[in-house]
C-alpha cells in the first residue's frame, strides 16, 4: 500500500493520541503533556515566523497571558475555566491585536528585536502585579471538569490536549489551503507582490499575529490547569527563545515540523538532564551548554530544520501527490463568477498627462504624456535609466506621482496605492520575478484571483469555502492552460526556467480579470525561445482582447509586436509613433547609439 | 523630589546610559556588518569582569583555560574546512599556519602570562588590556566556529545560532566561574561637589570612556574607507565581495570589536555592581533597547537612545521601582510606532 506523505503525518499523529492507552510510565505522560503544549504554541509560531515571515521571540507572554487570565478568574472570582479560557482568548487576542498593529508594520529585523522587548515587559509585568501573586504566582488553580467529569489526571489531560492540538493543526492546514491561506504565503516575500494581487499585506499579518497568540494563548489555559498554578518564570524570554528553537530545529515553514520540533528539543532536553549529570558530575550547567551546540550543529547540517529532510527521504520511496488540484471540469456557478466589463475597441483607457515624478532633487519622470486605448499593445522604451521602471511604478501605484494626473477608465489613480489600482482592473508582472518559489504553479497563480473571492480566514479554516476554492483553482487552471504552462501546474514555480517564471507572472495577472496588462521587461534574460514564445502569448492575449503596455529596452523585442512605441529619455518622451517611424526617427537613434556631437 | 536627588538620579542614568551605549554600538556594529543579532554580548561583560575581579584577587583567570578550548576547537575546524576543499585547491598552508599561531601558540602565551606574572596590584588599565588580550580573541574564534560557516543565512537562522551560542556561553560561565558574583576596585576615590551634587569619579571615567569609543567607532564607520566598506558587507554581501572586500575579515573584526566592547561595559559597571557570569544577559538586552532606539543603524542615535533608556531606568527605579523594567522595556513600543508611521513604505527583502 502506498502511504503519501499526508497520511504519514496523520498516521503520526494518530499514534501520539494514542499513546497514553499503552502501559507507559507516568513520566512519559508528563513529557507527552509538555510535548503537546509546547507543539500548540509552536504550530502557531510556524504559521507567524516560517509562513508569514514575522519573527517573534515574545510567544512565551502570551502563553502566560491564557495562563494567568484563567488563574486569576478560576482562583479570585471562582469562575468556571471554561469561562476561563473565552477570557483568555479574549484578552490574548486584543493584546495581539494592539502590539501587533504597532510593531508588524515594521521592517525585517525591528520584529524579532521588538517582541524580546515587549516579552519581557509582559515577563516582569506578571512578575510585580499584586493581583498576580508577583513572583509566587497563582496557586489552587481548580482542575477542569466537563459535565461533572472530571479531567484532572494526567492521562485525561494529555488526552485534552493533544485533542486541542489536533484541532489546532485541522484549522492551520484548512486555513494555508486556502484564499486567506495564499495571502499568508505570499507574505513573506515582501510587500510588493502580495499588494499588487490586492492582498492587503498588513491586515494579514496582524492576522497572523492573532492567531499565533490565541493557539499560545490556548497553550496557557491547559497548562494553568494541568500545573494548577502559575508563576512568571516559565513565561520568561528564555521559554520564548526554546519556541523559536522548537520551530526552526522542526522546520520552520512547515507545519509539520512544529510537533517533530516540539519532540526533539523536548526529548533532548529530559535526556540531557538525565544523562549529563551521570558522564560530567554535577556541577555546572552542562546541558543548557550541550543543547546550545547541538542546536549550531543541527543548523549548520539543516538549516530548513529537520521535517524537509525527514519528508525528502518519505518522497523517495512515496512520490508525493499535489496537495492542491484543480477541479477536472468547470465547478458550479463558474460562469456567474463577476467579470470586468471589456471596453469597448479603440475606447480610452490608460490616460497620462503630465505625470511628474521627483525624488529629491532627481526628476525621474519629467512630465510624461501618452494613452493607451483598449485593444491595443504599446511598448514604453529607453534606455537603461531612462525613467521606464518609475513610470510603471506610477501607473501601478507602487509610488504615488508628484504632480501631473494619471487617469485609467476616466478615474484619476495618480495617488492610489497598489491594491486599489489592481482592483480597478490593472495587472502587472515584475522584472525580478516575485514568486514562491516551493508552492505549485497553480497555488502561485491562484494568488492572483485572491480579489475574485470572498472567503474569511474563519470560513477558510473551518472548510467552509470549498466550493469558492474550486471556482478560484479552476480560474487559475484557466489561465495556466491560456498561457500555455498547463503541463507544469504542480511544477514548484522555483524549478522552472526564467522565461516560464515571467508567463507564470502573466497567468497570475491575469487572474486578476485585468483590462489592461503592464508587463516589466518581460523578455530581460530570455533566451530567443522563450522570447518568441512570450511575443506569441502577447500577440494571443492581444486578439482576445487584452489590452497591453510593455516596458522594454530590448528593441527587437517590440519592433514586430507592438502597435505603438513612446520613447523615454531622462526621464521624458522624446518620441511616439508606430514602430517603424520610430526606428528611424534621429532623436531616438542618437538616445540608443549615442548621438553625434 | 528635589534638585539634589533629581540631580543624582541624572547622574546615574547617564552614567549607566553610557554603558547601556557601548553595547548598543557593539550590537549595532555586528548586526550592520554581519546581520547576526549577538545576543551573547552579553557573556563578554560578565566574563570580562569576572576575569578583571580574578586578576585583582590574585586569582587565575580561569577564562584563559576557554580561550584555549575554543582555540583548539577553532583550529580543528580550520582543518577540516581545509580538507574538505582539498579537491578543489591545495591544502591552505600558510593560512593553517597562521591559525595554529592564532588559535593554538597565542593561547598558549596567554596561559603562561597568566601564570608567570604577579598581576594582582597592577595598575588596573594593565589588568583590562590583558583581558582584553582574552576576550577579544575569543569572540573572534566564536565567529570562526559557529557563524563564518553559515554566513549566508537567514537572518532568523543566524539569531537561532546566536541564541545556541549564548546557550553554551552562559553554562560554560557557571562551569568557569560560579554562580557568585563579584565587584572590582573603583578606578579612582576622586569626587568633587558642584553646588549639591557629589560628582563621582567613577561615572566621569565611565563615561569619559565611552564618549571617546562612541566618537572614534563614528569616526571609524563614518569618515574611513575601511569602515565604509565594513558598512557595505552589511547592505549585500555578495556586491561587497564583488568589489573585493572581505566579508570573512570585516565579521572577524566586527566581533573582535564587539567582544571588546562587552568586556569594557563589564569592567565598566563592575567597579559599582556585582557582576556573576549571567548578568550580562540583562544589561545587554538593555542596550538593545537603546540600540533599536536608535534604529539599529545610526551610531549617534543609539548613543542617545542609550541615555534615555539609563535615564527612564534611573527615575522609574525613584518613583516606581518595582515596575522599573516594566517601564524600560515597554519603552520599545511608542518608539517602534513613531518608527513604523515615520518609515511607511519600505519593502522587506
Amino acid at each position: 500500500m502506498k502511504i503519501s506523505t499526508k497520511k504519514l503525518q496523520w498516521l503520526m499523529f494518530g499514534w501520539f493520541f494514542l499513546f497514553p492507552f499503552l502501559p507507559v510510565p507516568g513520566y512519559w505522560i508528563t513529557i507527552g503533556n509538555y510535548i503537546g503544549l509546547y507543539s500548540i504554541v509552536t504550530l502557531g509560531l510556524v504559521l507567524l515566523t516560517g509562513i508569514g515571515g514575522l519573527t517573534s521571540f515574545g510567544q512565551a507572554a502570551f502563553v502566560g497571558l491564557g495562563a494567568y487570565t484563567t488563574g486569576y478568574l478560576s482562583i479570585s472570582l471562582g469562575l468556571s475555566p471554561w469561562l476561563g479560557l473565552l477570557t483568555g482568548l479574549v484578552v490574548s487576542a486584543l493584546a495581539a491585536g494592539l502590539i501587533g498593529s504597532v510593531t508588524v508594520r515594521l521592517s525585517g529585523h525591528f520584529l524579532p528585536l521588538a517582541t524580546i522587548a515587549w516579552g519581557l515587559s509582559l515577563f516582569y509585568l506578571f512578575g510585580t502585579l499584586e493581583f498576580l501573586g508577583k513572583y509566587d504566582g497563582l496557586s489552587g488553580i481548580p482542575p477542569l471538569s466537563l459535565f461533572g467529569i472530571d479531567l484532572s489526571a494526567p492521562r485525561v489531560m494529555y488526552g485534552l490536549i493533544w485533542f486541542c492540538l489536533g484541532g489546532c493543526l485541522w484549522l492551520v492546514l484548512n486555513l494555508l489551503n486556502s484564499r486567506p491561506g495564499r495571502a499568508i504565503r505570499a507574505l513573506a516575500k515582501g510587500k510588493t507582490m502580495p499588494e499588487a494581487m490586492g492582498i492587503h499585506t498588513a491586515q494579514y499579518k496582524i492576522l497572523i499575529f492573532v492567531l499565533a497568540a490565541l493557539m499560545a494563548s490556548l497553550s496557557g489555559w491547559l497548562y494553568a490547569h494541568l500545573q494548577r498554578s502559575v508563576s512568571a518564570t516559565p513565561f520568561g524570554l528564555h521559554m520564548g527563545i526554546e519556541y523559536l528553537f522548537m520551530a526552526v530545529v522542526g522546520g520552520v515553514g512547515h507545519v509539520w515540523g512544529a510537533i517533530l520540533g516540539a519532540v526533539m528539543m523536548t526529548g533532548l532536553k529530559s535526556q540531557l538532564q538525565d544523562l549529563l549529570p551521570l558522564l560530567l558530575g554535577s556541577q555546572g550547567n552542562f546541558e543548557i551548554v550541550v543543547f546550545g551546540v547541538l542546536i549550531v550543529l543541527l543548523l549548520l547540517w539543516a538549516p530548513d530544520g529537520l521535517w524537509p529532510r525527514v519528508a525528502a527521504v518519505w518522497a523517495r520511496f512515496n512520490p508525493p501527490e499535489p496537495e492542491v488540484v484543480a477541479p477536472a471540469i468547470a465547478p458550479d456557478g463558474y460562469g456567474d463568477m463577476a467579470r470586468r466589463a471589456k471596453p469597448a475597441a479603440g475606447s480610452l483607457i490608460l490616460e497620462i498627462s503630465e505625470a511628474r515624478k521627483q525624488f529629491g532633487g532627481l526628476v525621474a519622470v519629467k512630465d510624461m504624456s501618452f494613452e493607451i486605448h483598449a485593444g491595443e499593445v504599446v511598448g514604453l522604451i529607453g534606455p537603461n535609466g531612462a525613467g521606464k521602471s518609475t513610470m510603471f511604478n506610477l501607473v501601478t501605484g507602487v509610488l504615488p506621482a508628484s504632480s501631473g494626473e494619471i487617469r485609467f477608465l476616466g478615474e484619476r489613480i495618480d495617488q492610489l496605492g497598489a491594491r486599489r489600482i489592481v482592483k480597478m482592473g490593472i495587472g502587472r508582472s515584475f522584472q525580478h520575478v516575485h514568486l514562491v518559489p516551493h508552492l505549485s504553479v497553480l497555488e502561485n497563480v491562484a494568488m492572483g484571483a485572491h480579489l475574485r473571492g470572498k472567503t474569511s480566514p474563519l470560513s477558510a479554516a473551518l472548510r467552509m469555502d470549498r466550493h469558492e476554492e474550486a471556482q478560484l483553482l479552476f480560474l487559475a487552471a484557466e489561465q495556466i492552460r491560456r498561457v500555455g504552462l498547463g503541463d507544469y501546474m504542480h511544477t514548484p514555480a522555483g524549478s522552472l526556467a526564467l522565461g516560464q517564471q515571467r508567463i507564470l507572472e502573466i497567468a497570475r495577472a491575469l487572474c486578476t480579470d485585468p483590462v489592461l496588462l503592464l508587463l516589466d521587461e518581460p523578455a530581460a534574460g530570455l533566451r530567443l525561445k522563450e522570447k518568441e514564445a512570450l511575443a506569441d502569448l502577447i500577440r494571443q492575449l492581444k486578439g482576445e482582447g487584452m489590452s497591453v503596455l510593455l516596458v522594454e529596452h530590448d528593441m527587437d523585442f517590440v519592433m514586430g509586436l507592438t502597435d505603438r512605441l513612446v520613447v523615454m529619455e531622462f526621464g521624458s518622451k522624446i518620441a511616439e509613433g508606430l514602430p517603424a517611424e520610430i526606428q528611424n526617427n534621429e532623436a531616438v537613434l542618437a538616445a540608443y547609439l549615442g548621438g553625434i556631437e | 523630589m528635589d534638585f539634589g536627588i533629581f540631580a543624582v538620579l541624572a547622574q546615574d542614568g547617564i552614567t549607566n546610559g553610557a554603558v547601556y551605549a557601548l553595547l548598543a554600538m557593539a550590537l549595532v556594529l555586528v548586526f550592520s556588518v554581519t546581520r547576526i543579532i549577538f545576543l551573547p554580548q552579553g557573556e563578554f561583560i560578565g566574563f570580562g569582569a569576572l576575569t578583571v575581579a580574578a586578576l585583582q584577587s590574585g586569582q587565575f583567570p580561569r577564562l584563559v583555560w576557554m580561550l584555549m578550548a575554543v582555540g583548539v576547537l577553532t583550529f580543528l575546524v580550520e582543518i577540516g574546512s581545509a580538507l574538505r576543499q582539498r579537491r578543489y585547491k591545495p591544502l591552505p598552508r600558510r593560512h593553517l599556519m597562521w591559525s595554529g599561531i592564532e588559535n593554538l601558540a597565542y593561547p598558549t602565551l596567554v596561559w603562561v602570562l597568566a601564570r608567570g606574572l604577579e598581576w594582582q596590584g597592577m595598575p588596573m588599565v594593565v589588568q583590562i588590556l590583558f583581558t582584553l588580550g582574552i576576550t577579544v580573541p575569543l569572540g573572534i574564534m566564536l565567529y570562526r566556529v559557529a557563524f563564518q560557516p553559515m554566513a549566508e543565512a537567514s537572518v532568523l537562522v543566524l539569531l537561532i545560532v546566536a541564541v545556541g551560542v549564548h546557550f553554551a556561553m552562559l553554562g560554560m560561565g557557571l562551569f568557569i566561574f560560579g554562580p557568585e558574583g563579584s565587584t572590582t576596585q573603583a578606578f579612582t576615590d576622586w569626587s568633587a561637589e558642584i553646588g549639591a551634587l557629589l560628582v563621582s569619579g567613577q561615572s566621569v571615567v565611565v563615561l569619559g570612556v565611552s564618549a571617546c569609543l562612541i566618537a572614534l567607532l563614528y569616526l571609524f564607520f563614518d569618515r574611513s574607507l575601511y569602515g565604509k566598506a565594513l558598512r557595505a558587507t552589511a547592505v549585500n554581501r555578495k556586491g561587497a565581495q564583488l568589489v573585493g572586500i572581505g566579508t570573512t575579515q570585516a565579521g572577524r573584526m566586527a566581533f573582535g570589536l564587539a567582544a571588546a566592547l562587552g568586556t569594557l561595559a563589564g569592567t565598566l559597571i563592575a567597579p559599582l555592581n556585582t557582576v556573576g557570569y549571567d548578568t550580562g544577559f540583562v544589561v545587554a538586552l538593555k542596550g538593545f533597547v537603546a540600540a533599536i532606539v536608535g534604529g539599529l543603524a545610526s551610531y549617534p542615535l543609539a548613543a542617545a537612545g542609550a541615555v534615555l533608556v539609563g535615564l527612564l531606568e534611573s527615575y522609574s527605579s525613584f518613583w516606581a521601582s518595582a515596575y522599573k523594567e516594566v517601564i524600560v522595556f515597554t519603552l520599545i513600543i511608542p518608539v517602534l510606532a513613531w518608527r513604523s508611521l515615520v518609515s511607511g513604505h519600505g519593502d522587506e527583502e
